[in-house]
């Protein structure tokens, strides 16, 4: 069953995200995105993380999604939006895509399920994924976290600067 | 971690107080030079707090040793002689704003973290830290289209590299189960170098590369350096150069260092195409910003040649180099921004025809900083080089420290050409009107002095770099 359920939510991101990149619509685009930000909460709710898959609809498929329709909406597309394609120099994405597909390929037999640290998956199930969470990153990870809020902080006072600002 | 230990995070709280703080005073001092002296000021209260930060928190994840401190001297030095020779120079590109003087500070914040890092999510967060604020400052001179466009070729290109090593990092841990880089070293000495560990390599060493600019992940610098306000430059240039080496040899001489074998012959040709590069595209330049461009892409070439070599003498070499780098091209760099006034450039290679007839004082130091960056002595230059090579050398890399002189033979044609300019050519047209400020002055002072104190009288420069790193 859960072999299933994963199966289904791959084939839907990996269409879905196929035709975000596809669409010449812009609007189109944003609206697939929605679609796949919501099949990737799922996959994040069969690995027991409930806390990110609320995180990722909050903040994706709520916040930063709109932004997006905002900003594609500000800026007049009228002429994009009879182009054949929305963005042109697909032959190196592809390459890009195709080399990055390979070498995930070829790794994947390196990779590990054994682990080094103090959480192991026992012990998150244990006591649950959110509050595990939730103490790693006030407890060990306290100093990320902090470092991410500043550079939350640089990024509004940059955007400030380049954006708000009269000219003297 | 206990709150006994914080005494190892003071430096970086207390940088991110002051710096607040900084990017707050701008709103009741009205003098921007002021908001400058205050960022000087709270460097001098930060590295008051270095000396009893010696330790290591969070379970491995902060590090402050000897390695670090070192680099967070090379940042905070960095940052003054940057602020020194930015005052009156924004003036003129009527950009003077406090913003200017809190993101660098916050850069410098990223860059301390990443010197200190112990674990590649901290040192991603550094880097990303460091990184937005130079975005910002790239494009700080907002009314100029081409400070625009370098900020946003910046911001495209470190987006890109950003995953890059995201992606090498999400390997890394799949294979190890750590982002600890201590943890991967011992992981990592079981395990066989298989496929997907060196293409985990491949991905750290490539996006490190697009970070300090070894060819061929260089193509963004020229217009980025060339775009970017004349002192950002600078600070680009030598501040988070030296920071994206102090976490390339944290994480290749410690963490992947198990695979020493496989990244040597990689990181070997990247440093050799880097000099060819660097050294052979600099000739063609006629614009002296985007020569001194291409020459720092030939310095990081050089440099490497540190981590190639390895131990304590290759690292120390690489340190020294970069400290020595900072005082020769901020005072490159101090002479540019000395020739820029309201209605004039001063980037060209033709404006400084004649100069030593019109400045010659002016022309005298930038004679100074070009030998030094060509490495002769008894200039600075010449003793980054020669340690450099005395490194390579002793880890039996004889053909490399070749190559590296020949490409530094290359290298005195296109900074001795300014020379020639400056002292065998007579003034064209008007003579250029320099704008000098007390604050540059002293910027130059320190960087002149510096780079001759250090070509005379290396010994304590290269003790202190052998001692922090054994």
């Amino acid at each position: 069953m859960l072999e299933f359920f994963f199966g289904y939510l791959s084939l839907v991101i990996i269409i879905f995200s196929l035709l975000v990149v596809l669409s010449k619509n812009a609007i189109h685009s944003v609206l697939y995105m929605l679609v796949m930000f919501f099949h990737v909460a799922g996959i994040y709710l069969l690995l027991q993380a409930e806390f990110l898959a609320a995180v990722q609809i909050i903040v994706y498929a709520g916040a930063i999604l709109v932004l997006f329709l905002f900003a594609i909406m500000l800026l007049n597309l009228r002429e994009e939006l009879s182009a054949e394609q929305l963005t042109d120099g697909w032959p190196a994405s592809l390459a890009v895509v195709a080399g990055l597909l390979l070498t995930l390929m070829l790794s994947l037999g390196g990779f590990t399920t054994t682990f080094n640290g103090s959480w192991s998956p026992e012990k998150i199930k244990e006591i649950t994924f959110t509050k595990a969470l939730g103490q790693a990153l006030y407890t060990g990870y306290i100093l990320p976290f902090e470092v991410a809020s500043i550079i939350l902080l640089v990024a509004i006072v940059g955007a400030i600067v380049l954006a708000k600002r009269r000219l003297n | 971690m206990n709150f006994t230990d914080i005494h190892t995070l003071m430096p970086e709280i207390v940088m991110a107080v002051l710096a607040l703080a900084v990017l707050l005073s701008e709103l009741v001092i009205r003098r921007k030079e002021t908001v400058g002296l205050l960022a000087i000021v709270s460097v001098a209260v930060t590295a008051y707090f270095i000396p009893t930060s010696f330790g290591t928190v969070f379970n491995g994840m902060f590090i402050s040793d000897g390695y670090s401190v070192f680099f967070k001297f090379i940042f905070f030095t960095c940052l003054i002689l940057t602020v020194l020779i930015s005052s009156r120079y924004l003036e003129i590109e009527r950009s003077s704003h406090g913003e200017y003087y809190a993101l660098l500070m916050f850069a410098t914040l990223g860059m301390m973290l990443m010197a200190s890092a112990g674990d590649l999510i901290v040192l991603y967060l550094g880097l990303e830290l460091m990184a937005l604020s130079l975005y910002v400052l790239t494009g700080f001179i907002r009314h100029e289209y081409r400070s625009n466009e370098a900020s946003l070729k910046y911001f495209l290109l470190g987006a890109f590299s950003s995953a890059i090593l995201l992606y090498g990092i999400m390997m890394i841990y799949a294979q190890t189960g750590t982002t600890d880089i201590n943890t991967i070293s011992s992981v990592l000495t079981e395990k066989k170098a298989t496929v997907s560990l060196l293409l985990s390599v491949i991905f750290l060493l490539v996006a490190f590369s697009f970070k300090i600019a070894l060819a061929p992940f260089h193509m963004w610098t020229p217009d980025v350096y060339e775009g970017a306000p004349t002192s950002i430059t600078a600070f680009m240039s030598v501040g988070p150069k030296a920071a994206g080496f102090a976490v390339l040899g944290r994480v290749f001489l410690v963490g992947l260092y198990p695979l020493q074998i496989n990244w040597i012959p990689l990181l070997i040709g990247l440093s050799i195409l880097t000099m060819a590069v660097g050294n052979i595209l600099a000739i063609q330049q006629r614009s002296v910003k985007r020569m001194l461009a291409y020459s720092s892409i030939a310095h990081a070439g050089y440099a490497v040649i540190g981590i190639i070599a390895g131990g304590n003498e290759g690292v120390s070499a690489m340190m020294n180099y970069l400290l020595i780098y900072m005082f020769m091209n901020i005072g490159a760099f101090s002479i540019l921004i000395l020739m820029r006034s309201e209605d004039f450039l001063g980037e060209s290679l033709d404006d400084f025809k004649g100069l030593a007839k019109t400045h010659p004082l002016t022309a005298g130091l930038m004679l100074l900083f070009m030998f030094s960056l060509t490495g002769i002595p008894p200039t600075a230059g010449f003793i980054g080089k020669f340690y450099l090579f005395k490194a390579a050398v002793g880890a039996g890399y004889t053909w490399l420290a070749i190559v590296t002189v020949i490409f530094s033979a290359i290298s005195a044609y296109f900074y001795l050409r300014v020379v020639i300019y400056m002292y065998m050519h007579e003034p064209e047209g008007e003579a250029v009107s320099l704008s000098g400020s007390p604050s540059l002055g002293l910027a130059l002072l320190i960087s002149a002095l510096l780079v001759l104190f250090i070509g005379i009288y290396p010994s304590p420069f290269i003790s202190f770099a052998r001692i922090v790193t054994g």
